[in-house]
């Protein structure tokens, strides 16, 4: 951790323990006495709101796994039972299916606020790689566990992703054969979906403690970017940080409470409700919103280039829109973090962030159709945007770093957050 | 505070968003289907609750219409006296006699085992049981505890008896169809003459809520199809809303019962966010930030 260690035991309990297995030093000086950048916005609270998401789908989730059945003939039903007749149900299945999509949009904030003051960067590169790993993991559990209640989504969902990996030249058909565990998605499919589903989370939580540690080495980021060079750049992790972060997680609690108790299943599809039938085609395959951009980028390539088939470039393109993150350390070259002094970069970022809905939104939409009655098709709308995607990481934030010239900077974070004022007041420690 | 409701504005905006994305694909259903025909529902709103008058002339309707084709698999007899359910609560049969009924305090039962009602209903069906001592399935009047029995043995029988389409389950219905209660409404009144250019084949029936416009399901309700038990004149229209009422709450019997834990919950949350705001402030209060 930064800095040696401020934690004095207090009791004779404490000091046996501190020589056995100093386990309280380590919360200490990792949620206690952490020196924390003292400029973090709200931006910041989403780490922790994450936490809590992933505690919440852990919990609600073992409680289901014991009413769950995953048995093609009863998965349906199981899920119907636990919404009508296990007591508070009802309850539990509605903060699991919403938490997920809750969990994706704190993860999608969280990593935007990371590209937007450029946490990525030196020397928080394992901090984000292990950040984009559990990205990962979220978009495998999320997809199986769709998969669970064994409706016409869930059905036709893992039909058609599980086909994505067909299209992989020469190990395309063994390694569908390999996920369906047979010759169509069928029960062998659902039921090493529901292990790995419940697997999954735990190698999160695993990962989330390496992404803590890789944070707790060099320290947060924050808004102006800076590094931080004095003491009085920073505040005691608590409890500065805990009861800002607290405030903001029962603020995103109340939203994600609307949903859960007064709209169940707006972030849902209604075919959901009608159990798998591998017999009839939905006429609107769609994912769950989280997956819409990426589903967009993976329909935008319509065409062959070269040897590669349009199917495997629409593979190539989804897998390389995730791909990409990994290398981004190393594609900004801008030494300037925060876009706060990058006059030209925060335009393109919020191009960026704009193309990013956009490419959700045409994933909703059906290809053919125009985009508000232009000529335009969702297509071509979504091969544009598709297009910029990939140029925002490969050459746009590439060459931005040689052309840009990057406003004046304050000398330290105190600098910036007292301007020109002398320091009136010290932290109390 | 100003970068907090900043915040807030653009989370709501991001919600609004994911919303809005996800309602697209409704709007783009296939075929020409006309939207869904607007009506108000006793239970919407934060405070709504079902009524339980229309949820019994509903499953009237369920049982002396529907139910010759369309199976409800997911409930059972006891679901009709528990909650929110129609049968919970009803007349009592004896107090009309003693204060001309008007004021009459309705009976109601905690476990629905023991309401007359609902064991008279599941008393009604025949459910086949067993196998007894001698291996032998048998046949018995049903309980509370059962089921509503299957109307066909399997798909091909219920296909075969129904011109090759297939009665869909109802009880799930409204939230299996994008249009919800709407939808269910719209479409039991939705029957016209098909417009020029739209072969009906015989077997089919133009709808013009359904996608496609052609449906194998004929038009259900007509006027006084039904005796109501209590009185209310059976008019296509109020037939159409009392069964699509009953059809809400059998896709959602704890829909009352989750709004109301909502509504102690947001404003649990929301004293808890103002006592932390101001905890909040007044640990920051200390240092310049």
């Amino acid at each position: 951790m930064s800095g040696p260690s401020t934690y004095e035991p207090q009791t004779g309990v404490e000091r046996w323990l501190d020589s056995r297995l100093p386990i309280a030093r380590l919360m200490w000086d990792s949620f206690v006495d952490f020196p924390t950048p003292r400029n973090l916005n709200y931006w910041w609270t989403f780490g922790g709101i994450l936490a809590i998401f992933l505690v919440i789908q852990i919990i609600t989730g073992v409680v289901l796994a014991m009413h769950y059945t995953a048995d093609v003939s009863m998965a349906f039903d199981s899920v119907q039972r636990i919404r009508r007749d296990v007591p508070f149900g009802w309850l539990i299945q509605s903060l699991h299916a919403n938490g997920a999509s809750f969990f994706f949009l704190a993860v999608y904030i969280h990593m935007f606020r990371g590209l937007y003051y450029g946490s990525y960067k030196a020397p928080r590169e394992v901090l984000w790689i292990l950040g984009v790993v559990i990205y990962l993991l979220m978009m495998a559990t999320a997809f199986m566990g769709y998969v669970l209640p064994w409706g016409q989504m869930s059905y036709w969902g893992a039909m058609v992703i599980t086909n994505l990996f067909g299209a992989l030249p020469v190990v395309g058909e063994g390694i569908r054969e390999w996920l369906w565990g047979g010759f169509s998605v069928g029960n062998a499919t659902l039921t090493r979906f529901y292990a790995l589903h419940f697997l999954l989370p735990f190698v999160i939580a695993g990962v989330v403690i390496l992404h803590i540690w890789a944070l707790h080495v060099p320290g947060n980021n924050n808004p102006t970017g800076l590094s931080v060079k004095t003491k009085k750049d920073t505040l005691p992790f608590h409890p500065y940080y805990t009861v800002k972060d607290g405030f903001a997680i029962v603020v995103f609690l109340m939203l994600f409470a609307a949903f859960v108790f007064y709209f169940p299943d707006v972030l849902g599809h209604a075919d959901n409700y009608i159990e798998a039938n591998p017999l009839v085609t939905p006429s609107h395959i769609v994912p769950e919103w989280y997956f819409l951009p990426f589903y967009a980028i993976l329909r935008a390539i319509t065409f062959d280039i070269g040897p590669i088939s349009a199917q495997l470039g629409g593979v190539l393109a989804m897998f390389g829109a995730i791909a990409v993150l990994f290398i981004l350390p190393w594609l900004d070259t801008s030494p300037v973090r925060s876009m706060r002094y990058r006059p030209v970069a925060r335009w393109f970022f919020l191009i960026f962030l704009l193309v990013c809905l956009a490419l959700g939104w045409c994933g909703a939409s059906n290809p053919d159709d125009p985009v508000l009655g232009t000529p335009l098709t969702f297509v071509t709308f979504a091969q544009i945007l598709t297009l910029y995607y990939f140029a925002y990481f490969l050459v746009i934030l590439p060459v931005l770093g040689f052309t840009e010239r990057p406003k004046e900077r304050p000398a330290s974070i105190e600098a910036a957050v007292l301007g020109n004022k002398p320091a009136t007041t010290q932290p109390a420690e | 505070m100003k970068t907090l409701i900043r915040n807030l504005a653009v989370l709501a905006g991001a919600l609004i968003g994911a919303a809005f994305l996800t309602a697209a694909p409704a709007a783009a259903a296939p075929g020409e289907a006309h939207e869904p025909e607007p009506h108000d529902w006793s239970w919407e709103g934060i405070f709504g609750t079902f009524d339980r008058q229309e949820l019994q002339r509903g499953f009237q309707v369920y049982q002396e219409v529907c139910a010759a084709c369309h199976a409800l698999e997911q409930m059972s007899f006891r679901n009709l006296g528990e909650g929110d359910g129609p049968f919970t609560c009803f007349p009592d049969p004896n107090a009309s006699h003693e204060d001309d009924g008007h004021h009459a305090e309705p009976l109601c039962y905690d476990n629905p085992n023991d309401n007359p009602v609902v064991r008279q209903i599941a008393s009604a069906y025949i459910i086949t049981d067993g196998p007894d001592d001698f291996g032998d399935m048998f046949e018995r009047a049903g309980v509370p505890a059962d089921r509503f029995p299957s109307v066909y043995a399997n798909e091909q029988q219920a296909r075969a008896a129904n011109g090759g389409a297939y009665p869909p389950d109802l009880s799930l219905i409204v939230k299996a169809r994008s249009g919800g209660a709407e939808y269910v409404r719209s479409l039991l009144l939705g029957y016209h003459e098909a417009p020029e250019g739209v072969t009906v084949r015989p077997g089919l029936y133009y709808n013009e809520y359904f996608p496609g416009g052609l449906i194998a399901m004929p038009p259900q309700l007509s006027e006084g199809m039904v005796t109501y038990a209590d009185g209310t004149e059976a008019t296509p229209e109020q037939m159409a809303h009392d069964v699509t009422a009953f059809l809400a709450w059998a896709s959602d019997p704890h829909r009352v019962d989750r709004n109301r834990m909502g509504l102690m919950v947001l404003i649990y949350l929301f004293i808890f966010a103002v006592l932390l705001w101001f905890a909040y402030k007044q640990v920051w209060s200390r240092v310049e930030h």
